[in-house]
């Protein structure tokens, strides 16, 4: 059973979105479900800090050994850090999805797109769990 | 006296030499399906409508002594002139150790790619040498594999570049071609920019201005005249504009010459070729390609990189494999799929064989004889037009003196390069002597008495390589360029590698999609004729009368068997047939003035090759769905079809599908396509349940490529060479591929794909031969046993495991799917695991994971007898009752026979077990196994750890003995 956070907000794509208590920053991962698909994570390719995408915009792409996927953002905003962590380190996205594991933190430029996003009932739902 | 006759027939056929169940084994398997005959049998499997109902017009089979007859013949129809054309292709020596032993030596030959790691640890290292190799001589840290030819691999790197350069918004990126580089790279580069909207221009670079928009450079080191030239201030210029430089090279010129890397160099290209394998009039031949850690990610093709298996251990694998084609489909950095593995590891070993100091001897000797050609000919009143040169004159004629000077060469069964009507280019190479040196001058004399002794003259001229040019760092340092110099160390170390690959030598590899059959010794002989492997691809055309002849014969054979009228051999391997295929058809839509058709359908099933080579012929894909049952979904073709009917270009499909079922709907589908203004590209990979009883042509589609190294017996080589050429119908025949430096006249060509214009003509005899052999009946046999073998091997193991996807009558075509899913949920048990369990079986495990992921696809092949299938579904029925162990809880989820396999010697006899099963059943699973079997020599590798911390040249000897310990 993969661990999904009832706190969080989760994209179809197996983003997820937390809300850090700084305003209108959120931080940006991909979910304990994606990651267990996806194996042992050997690279993540992330943008750079001031980068700006439209909700749903390829923000990035995650590699496996045999299996590449890309990464969506599931709100439009400008990224305000990136996880340093993964270039040394990419299994943290394994070991730590929703902690050490996460990838972008995101000013969010349209505070209401969050309440679009699915709960934890309805991501659970998708993933048949 | 009828009798009489049919009692001197030939007493030996080499079609029950090439097919492997005899016919009582054909009865029984039939009897076990359920079939009277195979008549009715294939009546069953091949939709009706779709039947070829009349015999091949072929001759009939011929023996295995008549064919080396007829090909004795052909040989004796090329001619051996020396060539010193040069532009990539030279003479050289292949050590015969490692022409016995690699080359006519069907354990290396027959492997495959590398995609078991724990049974090709062989190769694979043979393939890090080669990297190493590059990687040094090159000075640039990131090597691959190989790639097709020098061409290609400089039409890679311009797309490297583009991927990695940023151009200006609304800008053209244009790419810089030296006018110094050899004609055909340029003509393949242009023909691959131009597809997919890159600019390209050709200029001196000595003066080229890098203005915004363009992205990247392409130089010649040394040119293909000769000059070495001093590059740095150029990739200055470069760099300050965001532009990269990527430089086609000569490594044995590396071993003297400051290396690219060193000197600000990208990208360095070239072909590994004089490093011991023959000119073979073309290929194949390995290129190399190397860049700097930056780029890594973009690299085209196979990188090795060293890893660790399950005990801690240091294992090979290929690297970085969400780079390529089977993963990454369009947004892959290269359509490449087949590489030049086992020219690779020739040059590789070439290397290990001769040193670096070797390698320096022999580069120095080439550059004396140079120096020394070029003080004689200065003596006879000839200008030499660049002062500074590696082993390449480019030497001043009158256009007067320029007919009498080749008639001179001429007669002495000499080639020289004309580069222009007054222009001529001189090539020396290891095999040049200095009787060649004295009969090379006496032919520039004009028959005129030589004032002058050759070796007289010294070599004391002024310095013909640039001092600012001369190498001061060191190379191939690592041992295993320096350990095996005596013929006894380097053979033992070619046969240690060759023991621990798994090769058709001592199993079945039963890879879906690969056809994996026999590779006849008859068929292979002619490859070490000298008349087959010393001719230049650009000599004259009349010393290759015999060639040609092949050339045009084999053309015929596979124009009947497709039922195309044209063909083109250019194309060296599958993927590159897909792309000219595609190249013809968008030049095709053009000469109609619809140049707007550029949307390419392509099922989702198919092989990433087919969505890679779209998109490099500039194409957009759009996927079309399959149905449950696999086959082509109809109504989402029709859909697709209709919705894009203004721009659509081709649908590609692989026949029988890529899931290995005649789909019944095939002539709707072509039918579909071309009521919307498309063309339908089959992709010719399953043509091996095709010959004889189908034809692409007359299903409806438009061209095909044919994977010569599975249906026509080019062995894999462990991961290449391969050959794809195309066959068209009528109306693309004018759009096919020509050659700018051997015209192939054809009318509207849609330009050049490989650096030869035959592509791999030493490899050719091959297929001809395999045809002569087989004959009209015996291919059609050979077809038929294909698809009896595959729905026998189905019919075992449907009781053991779910099989995916049937044709009509629930039979299958060539090839079938095993679905392995449940397992995961039923016992914790992954396709990968059973994959590795089968090692331990002997066997070399089936395609995991294509075209659905979790599945299991076999291709038997005609070759392997029954016994053969028998044992191998044997493997494949116990392990299912090893799965049913864990299931039942007998055997724990984790630690069992198929999480820990393969299992290694070293595994089996260390003085700790604490397996909850006895050694005996981990090594010894079934009785043959106790006879023989192929042992892994590396346990499971773990892929993860070797792509996050990449390495991809020779590790230091301590790496070995520190895991040891």
């Amino acid at each position: 059973m993969a661990n999904i956070p009832a706190d969080l907000r989760y994209t179809k794509e197996h983003e997820y979105v937390k809300q850090t208590g700084a305003d209108a920053i959120v931080q940006i991962g991909i979910t304990d479900y994606a990651q267990g698909e996806l194996g042992d994570v050997v690279y993540v390719d992330l943008p750079k800090v001031g980068a700006s995408f439209g909700r749903g915009d390829v923000f990035g792409t995650i590699e496996a050994v045999k299996a590449v996927s890309e990464l969506y953002a599931p709100l439009a905003g400008t990224v305000t850090e990136v996880n340093q962590a993964l270039e040394g380190d990419p299994a943290l996205v394994n070991r730590d999805p929703y902690g050490a594991g996460w990838m972008l933190k995101l000013r969010a430029k349209n505070a209401g797109e969050l309440e679009q996003l699915l709960n934890s009932e309805a991501y659970k739902k998708q993933i048949g769990q | 006296m009828p009798t009489v006759r049919a009692s001197l027939a030939p007493a030996d056929r080499f079609v029950t030499r090439h097919i492997g169940p005899s016919p009582d084994e054909t009865r029984g398997m039939l009897a076990t399906l359920g079939y009277e005959s195979l008549d009715a049998f294939i009546d069953a499997v091949v939709p009706a409508d779709i039947r070829l109902r009349r015999p091949l017009a072929l001759p009939p089979g011929r023996t295995e002594r008549e064919v080396l007859q007829a090909l004795r013949g052909l040989a004796a129809q090329n001619q051996l002139y020396r060539s010193y054309i040069g532009m990539g292709y030279h003479h050289s020596f292949t050590p015969q150790v490692i022409q016995r032993n690699i080359v006519e030596n069907p354990g290396w030959y027959t492997a495959y790619t590398p995609y078991q790691p724990e049974i090709a640890q062989g190769r694979l290292e043979a393939l890090l040498n080669f990297q190493t190799m590059v990687a040094d001589l090159t000075a640039l840290p990131i090597a691959n594999a190989s790639l097709l030819d020098e061409a290609t691999a400089a039409a890679e790197a311009m797309n490297l570049t583009e991927a990695v350069a940023k151009v200006p918004p609304g800008t053209t990126p244009m790419f810089m071609i030296a006018e110094g580089c050899h004609p055909q790279t340029i003509a393949v580069v242009r023909t691959r920019a131009e597809a997919r909207g890159v600019q390209t221009v050709i200029a001196d670079p000595a003066g080229f201005e890098f203005r915004p928009g363009v992205i990247g450079a392409l130089l010649q080191y040394p040119t293909t005249d000769g000059k070495i030239e001093d590059y740095r201030a150029l990739c200055d210029r470069a760099h300050a504009a965001g532009a990269l430089v990527t430089v086609a090279t000569d490594l044995l010129a590396l071993t003297l010459l400051t290396p690219p890397g060193e000197w600000g160099a990208d990208i360095a290209v070239g072909n590994s070729q004089r490093f011991g394998v023959p000119m073979g009039y073309g290929g194949p031949h390995a290129a190399f390609f190397a860049t700097r850690e930056a780029h890594r990610r973009h690299v085209p093709g196979r990188i090795i990189g060293v890893s660790r298996d399950a005990a801690g251990r240091p294992a090979l694998r290929m690297a970085l494999q969400t780079r390529e084609q089977h993963i990454r489909r369009e947004k892959a950095t290269s359509n490449i799929c087949t590489a030049q593995v086992l020219l690779a590891v020739m040059a590789s070993m070439y290397a290990v064989y001769h040193g670096p100091d070797g390698l320096r001897r022999i580069a120095e000797r080439v550059h004396t004889l140079a120096v020394l050609l070029a003080q004689a000919v200065t003596r006879l009143g000839y200008r030499v037009v660049h002062s500074s040169f590696f082993d390449t004159l480019c030497v001043e004629v009158e256009s007067s003196v320029l007919p009498r000077l080749l008639d001179a060469a001429r007669a002495r069964r000499i080639n020289l390069r004309v580069i222009s009507p007054t222009r001529i280019g001189i090539s020396l190479d290891e095999a040049t002597t200095l009787g060649d040196l004295a009969d090379l001058v006496t032919a520039f004399s004009l028959n005129e008495v030589l004032p002058f002794m050759v070796e007289d003259l010294g070599a004391k001229a002024g310095p013909s390589i640039p001092e600012s040019l001369h190498r001061t760092s060191s190379y191939l340092t690592h041992p295993v360029f320096h350990r095996y110099r005596s013929e006894t160390e380097m053979l033992r170390y070619i046969k240690r590698l060759e023991a621990r690959d798994l090769s058709l030598t001592s199993a079945m590899i039963p890879l879906g999609s690969c056809t994996m059959k026999l590779n006849a010794t008859t068929e292979m002989v002619p490859l070490s004729w000298r008349e087959f492997n010393r001719l230049h691809p650009f000599a004259p055309r009349e010393q290759a009368t015999g060639y040609r002849t092949l050339f045009r014969q084999l053309e015929d054979m596979l124009a009947e068997i497709t039922g195309f009228p044209k063909i083109s051999l250019q194309p060296n391997s599958g993927a590159q047939g897909e792309f000219t295929g595609l190249l013809v058809i968008r030049a095709y839509h053009r000469s109609r003035g619809e140049g707007h058709r550029t949307t390419c359908l392509i099922p989702t099933s198919a092989h990433g090759t087919n969505p890679a080579s779209a998109v490099m012929a500039g194409l957009d894909v759009v996927p079309v769905q399959s149905d449950a049952r696999g086959n082509i979904d109809l109504a989402d073709l029709r859909a697709k079809a209709a919705e894009h009917k203004d721009t659509l270009a081709a649908l590609m499909i692989t026949y029988p599908s890529t899931h290995g079922v005649f789909e019944a709907s095939i002539r709707q589908v072509c039918e579909i396509i071309h009521a919307h203004g498309g063309q339908v590209y089959m992709d010719g990979a399953n043509m091996n349940a095709q010959v004889g009883l189908v034809r692409p042509a007359d299903v409806g589609a438009d061209v095909c490529h044919l994977n010569l190294h599975k249906t026509f017996c080019i062995p894999h080589g462990g991961g290449g060479p391969g050959m794809g050429p195309i066959c068209v119908a009528a109306h693309l025949g004018p759009f096919l591929p020509d050659h700018p430096v051997v015209p192939l006249r054809q009318q509207q060509p849609c330009g050049t794909v490989s650096a030869a214009p035959w592509g791999s003509a030493w490899i050719l005899p091959i297929s001809w031969a395999y045809v002569a052999l087989m004959g009209r009946e015996g291919l059609v046999e050979a077809t038929r046993i294909a698809i009896l073998n595959a729905n026998y091997v189905a019919r075992r193991l449907a009781a053991h495991y779910p099989l995916l996807y049937t044709g009509q009558n629930g039979l299958v075509a060539h090839e079938c799917i095993i679905d392995c899913r449940p397992f995961k949920a039923s016992a914790g048990i992954e396709v990968e695991d059973i994959a590795k369990r089968i090692i331990d079986y002997g066997f070399h495990p089936p395609t995991v994971s294509f075209p659905v992921a979790g599945t299991l696809m076999i291709e038997p092949t005609e070759s392997e007898s029954k016994e053969e299938l028998d044992r191998f579904c044997d493997a494949l029925i116990s392990i299912r009752q090893e799965i049913g162990e864990v299931e039942d809880g007998t055997q724990p989820r984790s630690n069992n026979l198929l999480t820990n396999a393969p299992h290694t010697l070293a595994d089996l006899i260390a003085d700790a077990w604490d397996r909850p099963y006895t050694r005996e059943r981990a090594a010894f699973p079934a009785v043959w196994t106790r006879a023989h079997k192929v042992w892994p020599s590396v346990s499971r590798v773990d892929g993860a750890y070797g792509d996050r911390n990449l390495v991809c040249v020779c590790p230091p000897m301590e790496a070995y003995a520190l895991a040891a310990d």
